[in-house]
């Protein structure tokens, strides 16, 4: 059942997390900016050049998606992951423990808050994106869906590691050596179709790249993987990164004594 | 209604995951309207209780019940009953004054035009409203204290659990604060007080619990409790030194410097034995103050007495 409390509830979460991000716009939106500049800047114009075409489009076009999702992934993920723990840390996350809302309005609220700062960074990039190449959208709605799901399930990802967090380096160490290596490895920058079977069946382990050829697909309209594939393994980490992460707050672990 | 329990505890546990066991069946009951004091040591289980009653700490085993929702089955029911001043700060240090208030109003569902209004009340109350667009960093420490009270108010609890709420506030502020809380109970809020300022919990309190290593080792009204205190201590100022000390039957005389007594008086013999005995020496009182609360010898007596009975 939802109630109107709830609702309302909700609302007070995304909105206190939403003034988080953009007080300290600083440190959360412009990073990404001014990262996926230099990214287009050097791989896009000075190297891809040089680089030639990937699945027949001009290296630019081709890396352009990757990176736009790659600017939301890392902001959902690391919105949610900083913001819980830093509630734990300060222990003010004991204001909504104490609230009459159920857990899963606070993880819909955090959730929340790592997906518009995503779309705000994704949409930031895909800005600056339009200076480096003439970009048109394949399936505009289609990107959309692919925006939110992405957002959705790396802010899911965030608040687990947040929640088993115990100090800040636990905060870092996921996105440092779990999350960049499998983006970078996931298809931002080259086409599976490069690499030698072995290393092609070794990267379809890997999740990142179906959400990355979704998208691309999204924008481009090619893909490297059939996308009811890409979607599947986007739905499938989205219920099971929720069901732990409700699970974490209904029994209490990493959250209350 | 009016003979309701605000709070009903029983055969609460709670065992850490560590093994220890720090609430070991708790049995409590608080009347509606009460203004309760639960007191203990450091480490005696008081603020493990107030945690699970707030839905802060899970419980092992046992029911706890809020204006009659249970904890189990209507957790929610619970809340919405409780407002909870913690003992340490737990609000967003880089979050001002007045959106902590607004934000915990809302965290409880309350719309946000009814919320700004209650948060503008709470504020005033608590002589906060002239802070309400600073960081809640930038406070001082009575001020974060008074903060707290005013996020646990705003939802306008039948139920306020404060934990030490005092703790490190000046005498000045702490004296203003027990006006608000006798105040706020006199309007109708029961109150349940964890304190280590006995002082504070014998002047404010109707009734109190006092726990011991996760047991209530003593449950009753404060009068009850404190006429169990056999002897009192005051100090007495003399007009000149008197040598040597007198021995005076029910009282025990200590010289603290040459015109400065501290005198036990036990109950039975009263105050008047020792004065007119101090008259027919001829000793000159110009002065008396009472050395310590009552309160504070009957807690150490009882604690000592326990540790007795449990060797």
């Amino acid at each position: 059942m939802f109630k109107t409390e709830y609702l309302i509830a909700l609302q007070t979460i995304t909105n206190k997390e939403v003034r988080r991000f953009l007080r300290i716009w600083v440190q959360t939106l412009l990073p990404s900016v001014i990262t996926t500049t230099l990214y287009f800047l050097i791989f896009g114009t000075l190297i891809g050049s040089r680089i030639g075409q990937m699945k027949g489009y001009d290296y630019m076009d081709f890396i352009v998606p990757g990176l736009i999702l790659m600017a939301v992934i890392s902001n959902a993920y690391s919105n949610v992951v900083s913001s819980f723990y830093s509630a734990k840390f300060q222990h003010n996350i004991e204001e909504m423990l104490v609230a009459p809302m159920p857990g899963w309005i606070i993880l819909m609220g955090y959730i929340s808050g790592g997906v518009l700062r995503g779309l705000i960074v994704g949409v930031l990039v895909t800005i600056v994106s339009l200076f480096f190449t003439d970009l048109q959208i394949a399936h505009p709605i289609m990107m959309v869906v692919v925006f939110l799901l992405t957002g959705v399930l790396f802010s899911a990802a965030g608040f687990i590691n947040a929640a088993y967090a115990k100090s800040f380096d636990d905060i870092s160490i996921v996105p440092t050596f779990v999350l960049t290596p499998l983006i970078y490895l996931g298809g931002v920058f080259y086409s599976i179709d490069l690499l030698p079977i072995f290393w092609q069946n070794v990267s379809l382990l890997n999740p990142v790249l179906y959400m990355i050829d979704v998208f691309r697909f999204s924008v481009l309209g090619a893909s490297d993987i059939p996308l009811e594939y890409g979607f599947s393994v986007i739905v499938i980490f989205i219920t099971v990164l929720l069901a732990v992460s409700l699970r974490l707050l209904s029994k209490g672990i990493g959250i209350r004594n | 209604m009016l003979n309701m329990n605000a709070l009903e505890i029983n055969q609460l546990y709670k065992r850490y995951d560590n093994g220890f066991l720090a609430v070991k069946g708790i049995d409590l009951v608080v009347k509606q309207g009460d203004f309760f004091a639960l007191l203990g040591a450091n480490g005696a289980g008081k603020s493990t209780t107030i945690g699970i009653v707030a839905s802060l700490v899970n419980k092992t085993s046992g029911s706890v019940k809020v204006y009659g929702h249970d904890l189990d089955t209507d957790p929610e029911g619970v809340k919405r009953c409780i407002g909870l001043v913690p003992q340490e700060f737990n609000f967003n240090q880089f979050e001002n004054v007045f959106d902590i208030v607004v934000s915990q109003a809302g965290y409880y569902g309350i719309p946000r035009k009814k919320a700004l209004e209650r948060a503008e009340i709470c504020l005033k109350q608590l002589e906060l409203w002239d802070k309400r667009n600073e960081a809640s960093r930038e406070l001082s420490g009575g001020m974060k204290r008074r903060l707290m009270i005013a996020r646990a108010l705003v939802h306008e609890p039948k139920l306020l659990i404060l934990d030490e709420p005092t703790a490190g506030v000046d005498i000045e502020i702490r004296r203003s604060m027990w006006q608000f809380f006798k105040k706020i109970n006199a309007a109708g809020t029961t109150i349940i007080l964890t304190t280590h300022y006995l002082e504070e919990a014998e002047s404010l309190c109707k009734h109190i619990a006092i726990i011991n290593k996760g047991n209530v080792i003593e449950n009753m009204d404060m009068k009850g409790l404190l006429e169990k205190a056999d002897e009192e201590v005051f100090v007495l100022s003399l007009e000149r030194p008197v040598e040597p000390l007198p021995v005076i039957a029910g009282s025990r005389i200590e010289e603290v410097d040459e015109t400065t007594w501290q005198v036990s008086v036990r109950k039975e013999s009263g105050i008047h034995a020792l004065f007119d005995e101090l008259s027919r020496l001829g000793v000159r009182v110009t002065g008396i103050r009472n050395e310590s609360n009552r309160l504070e010898q009957l807690f150490i007596k009882l604690l000592a007495k326990k540790e007795s009975a449990d060797v």
